[in-house]
């Protein structure tokens, strides 16, 4: 038999750099309002949500991903052309092949980084997160770009009086790179297809073709159950998160920030309720000015905790994405 | 040993009142949760799971929804309890 040379990575990873990019466009709830029956109150009650930024036809999935990547790599202080890997998680790119990514790691001025796409729905900044430490380590690359990004916009049902406020558009970039010590905790995540039903795209693709113009069922939107998403969200993917801070060996008082995925304000509360949170712990809570944007929402609540000061570089950070799938996924980090 | 029907009312006034801040008093087997005591969907989850634990008793989701008073809940936790 002969012998595979093996490969040599890094003896960990760490985050470098973050980047974001919010659409020009400040959505308010009155915009909401003018299709669905309900009221600015309401919409704040249950989600926090007071604006969403929705793009415009010329912020792209690709565009949107561009901008946030060219701060992300300035911020960890490489160039592009050090970049071997690009990862994209999205599930609002509407052109399935070839991946968004191929497009992204091109127009940034890659070397020929490996690019692919990703399908994780709200944890996809995990598992993206997971999958750069990994080909760090390995040596595969030495530097990956995580990127989350959505148009969900082209995805509400604008008269669904459950979901039409809940979602925006955005995308958020990380550098992940070698590091001397541990600055990325085991990843706690996992699946659970028996609740697939609960949140899901409302039409397959396939469904549109063969039909005549006047059978064309409605464009495809997001739809959850809300009673059932919220439990799911709040109880049990505290355990995640708790989990996530025992394999880190980082006790609620050693955590310095806590970014969960923007999916409504009353999941953040109640989460932080259920994990004790101590009250010193940092809060995202982003979603009030940016709404839910999946994949993008962790990275980009990232930046802003980081720009506002909130946050600062070498902060311990718990974050936690969950969502369609269902798919989880949690870690601690450094902050970059 | 299982509650009694006034013990699971108690219990859920506590519960109702640590939630959303309503006077345990106002928790009557009458009330509706959401028209009469300001529990809104979500919050009826975060009620629906802190009765769980107090009661010992599982309340699948598909089933909150039928729970529409305080009577509603009582009598559910009393014939599903351990």
């Amino acid at each position: 038999m002969s012998k595979i040379k093996p490969s040599r990575g890094a003896p960990y990873a760490r985050i470098l750099g973050v980047g974001g990019y919010r659409p020009t466009r400040v959505v308010p709830n009155e915009v909401i309002l003018e299709t669905i029956d309900s009221s600015d109150e309401w919409i704040r009650s249950r989600s926090g949500i007071a604006t969403r930024h929705w793009a415009s036809d010329e912020e792209t999935v690709a565009a949107m991903s561009i901008e946030a990547s060219g701060k992300a790599i300035a911020d960890a202080g490489i160039t592009a052309e050090q970049i071997g890997g690009v990862i994209v998680s999205t599930v609002s790119h509407f052109k399935q092949t070839p991946a968004v990514a191929t497009e992204i790691a091109d127009k940034l001025g890659t070397d020929k980084a490996a690019a692919f796409d990703i399908s994780a729905g709200c944890a996809g900044f995990g598992y993206g997160l997971t999958l750069a430490k990994g080909m760090v380590v390995e040596g595969s690359a030495e530097y990956v770009l995580v990127i989350g990004v959505e148009r969900l916009s082209d995805l509400t049902d604008l008269e669904d009086r459950a979901t039409a406020f809940l979602f925006g558009d955005g995308a958020g970039a990380v550098v992940v790179g070698p590091s001397q010590d541990p600055q990325i905790g085991p990843t706690v995540w996992g699946s659970e297809g028996d609740k697939s039903e609960t949140i899901k795209q409302t039409v397959p693709w396939s469904d549109y073709r063969g039909v005549s113009a006047e059978d064309l069922p409605k464009f495809p939107a997001i739809t959850q159950e809300g009673q059932a998403v919220f439990r799911w969200a709040v109880f049990e993917m505290a355990k995640v998160a708790q989990q996530a801070l025992d394999a880190a060996g980082i006790s609620p008082d050693d955590l310095d920030v806590f970014i969960p995925h923007q999916a409504n304000m009353r999941i953040i509360d109640s989460m932080v309720k259920t994990l004790k949170l101590p009250e010193h712990v940092t809060v995202a809570r982003d979603i009030e000015s940016t709404g839910n944007t999946s994949a993008a929402s962790i990275p980009l609540a990232m930046e802003r905790l980081l720009a506002t000061g909130e946050a600062k570089s070498g902060d311990t950070a718990l974050v936690i994405g969950f969502g369609a799938g269902l798919v989880y996924a949690a870690t601690v980090v450094t902050l970059p | 040993m299982a509650a009694t029907q006034e013990e699971i009312v108690a219990g859920l006034a506590e519960i109702v009142n640590e939630i959303a801040g309503i006077p345990t008093e106002d928790v009557q087997l009458d009330k509706s949760f959401t028209d009469d005591l300001d529990v809104d969907s979500l919050s009826m989850v975060e009620v629906v799971v802190a009765a769980e634990e107090r009661f010992d008793v599982k309340i699948p989701d598909d089933d909150v929804k039928g729970l529409k008073t305080v009577g509603d809940a009582a009598d559910y936790i009393l014939k599903h309890q351990a």
